[in-house]
């Protein structure tokens, strides 16, 4: 049974796309069939992150349009063969997706695919509310920061009323990914905490990925994070939260700072 | 001098009233017609008691005595002719009732009461679950409910009193319509703006120590009083 999953936020600039291609690549490690669908039509960035802007020849709205098929218009990714892009068109904008289009990629995505992940463009727009508006399930990205969260609560409220299942009178299942979690700036209360992030969201989390240079690393080769280097912290907690999109029960750890033995001899706080 | 002086003339008062009568549009043949009359008659007796009647006679052509027979039939089974209609004045008597123009239909109602669609109408109104921002939930009628918190950027607004059961970061305006006596309870207050009968209170005036308790917002006269609930 094929899913959506929409990647959501609101806010821009939180790590929409580096968590859809994260939990893409590691859903498709685990064996399961992966499309990431890029909706930022006229701003795609999910080829760029995945390593194929290169390889980009048809797109979505080509699609909608009927200038290509789907199978055209797929890219799949070289280091793992369940993982397929469907990239934006870069050079049109929002208003050349139409709901029907939408409507229609999706159902033929869902005859060929396990997930299907969409990533969706910061806003509350059409390109945003057509990327959530088929999804089953939702990850809504928050950095611990106020006016993060308060977009995050925006988006939940639209996913509560705006996708078909809502209209159904169903429920899109939610979860909350936080990300950019600076562990020294949370030590030092600079940051909100989990639990005031979760308290003013009331959605279960779905993971907390510490802010790491490992990602914009990752990000500047065109890799995944969970590819690049499967052991740095940001890509072990990607690989817990999609164990727990696949219904496992991995125990949550909320990052702490490390502090080395120089800083501890010289008691000096982590940076 | 002329002491007398000459009583005025009273105008004689005249108002207008209306009423609804049934037309009853007879058929040829006549007597088959009122065969119909008397199966409805017989089905409940005291229909035609007491309610005008107006002879429509449109689609007939009776001389004037047939008139009177029809009229006299009516009458022999207790049904009184108000007026007539659609029938050239010299066909009827002066004995006759008097000929009407001017008609309009209208609906025959039924007159039984009808209470249960007021009561049907709620007096308040339950949200079970977060109010998120951006939304905005309004509320005339009466007084709402939140089994949850209402969020930063969200707003209540309630004809009535607004009780929410999580802690209130956005907006609440109770007793739009005038209400002074309409109240605000919430478990934790961090609002942004609280407003009740038009006079407000933004979150800068909100004392910080009432934050994390349960509050209640009231009005007395035209001030904003936020107390702590017990």
């Amino acid at each position: 049974m094929a899913k959506v999953l929409v990647v959501t936020s609101g806010k821009g600039g939180v790590g929409k796309t580096t968590s859809t291609a994260a939990l893409g690549a590691t859903l498709a490690q685990m064996g399961e069939k992966v499309v990431v669908v890029d909706f930022d039509v006229g701003l795609r960035n999910l080829d760029l992150i995945l390593g194929a802007e290169r390889r980009v020849v048809f797109d979505f709205i080509n699609v909608v349009q009927g200038v290509a098929n789907l199978s055209q218009a797929l890219i799949r990714d070289k280091r793992l063969e369940n993982l397929w892009l469907l990239p934006a068109s870069q050079t049109r904008d929002k208003d050349a997706l139409t709901e029907e289009g939408v409507s229609k990629i999706v159902a033929e995505l869902r005859t060929k695919f396990d997930w299907i992940i969409c990533d969706s463009p910061a806003g509350i727009e059409r390109g945003a509310t057509l990327a959530m508006r088929y999804a089953d399930e939702a990850v809504i990205v928050t950095n611990p920061e106020v006016s993060s969260v308060r977009d995050s609560d925006r988006i939940i409220g639209m996913l509560d009323s705006k996708t078909v299942k809502a209209e159904q009178g169903e429920q899109v299942q939610k979860h909350l990914l936080v990300t950019r979690f600076d562990t020294a700036r949370a030590a030092r209360g600079e940051m909100l905490s989990i639990d005031d992030v979760l308290e003013i969201l009331a959605t279960p989390l779905l993971g907390i990925i510490p802010e790491s240079q490992d990602v914009l690393r990752a990000s500047n080769v065109g890799s995944p994070v969970t590819l690049n280097d499967a052991r740095s912290a940001p890509a072990r907690a990607y690989i817990d939260a999609a164990r727990r999109l696949m219904g496992e029960t991995v125990p949550m750890m909320v990052p702490v700072a490390r502090k080395g033995l120089m800083d501890r001899l010289l008691g000096r706080r982590a940076a | 001098m002329d002491a007398m002086a000459r009583p005025k003339r009273k105008p004689v008062r005249m108002r207008g009233r209306s009423y609804v009568a049934f037309v009853f549009c007879p058929a040829v043949p006549i007597l088959g017609w009122l065969e119909e009359i008397d199966t409805t008659l017989r089905q409940s007796p005291g229909f035609f008691v007491g309610k005008p009647v107006v002879l429509d006679l449109s689609a007939v052509d009776l001389s004037c005595n047939a008139i009177a027979q029809l009229i006299a039939s009516l009458e022999q089974r207790n049904i009184r002719i108000l007026g007539i209609e659609g029938v050239d004045a010299a066909r009827l008597d002066p004995s006759m009732p008097p000929l009407l123009t001017g008609g309009r239909n209208c609906m025959l109602s039924s007159s039984e009461p009808k209470k249960r669609e007021s009561r049907s109408k709620p007096s308040s109104l339950l949200l079970d679950g977060q109010v998120r921002s951006g939304q905005s939930i309004v509320f005339p009628e009466g007084d709402v409910t939140v089994v949850g918190s209402v969020s930063s950027g969200a707003e209540i607004v309630a004809g009535g009193s607004i009780h929410i059961y999580g802690t209130l970061r956005g907006r609440a305006m109770a007793g739009i319509n005038g209400n002074p006596a309409a109240r605000i309870y919430c478990q934790k207050i961090e609002a942004e703006l609280l407003a009740i009968d038009g006079y407000y209170r933004t979150a800068e005036e909100i004392d910080a120590r009432l934050c994390d308790r349960p509050t209640q917002v009231w009005l007395e006269g035209d001030i904003v009083h936020i107390t702590p609930l017990n």
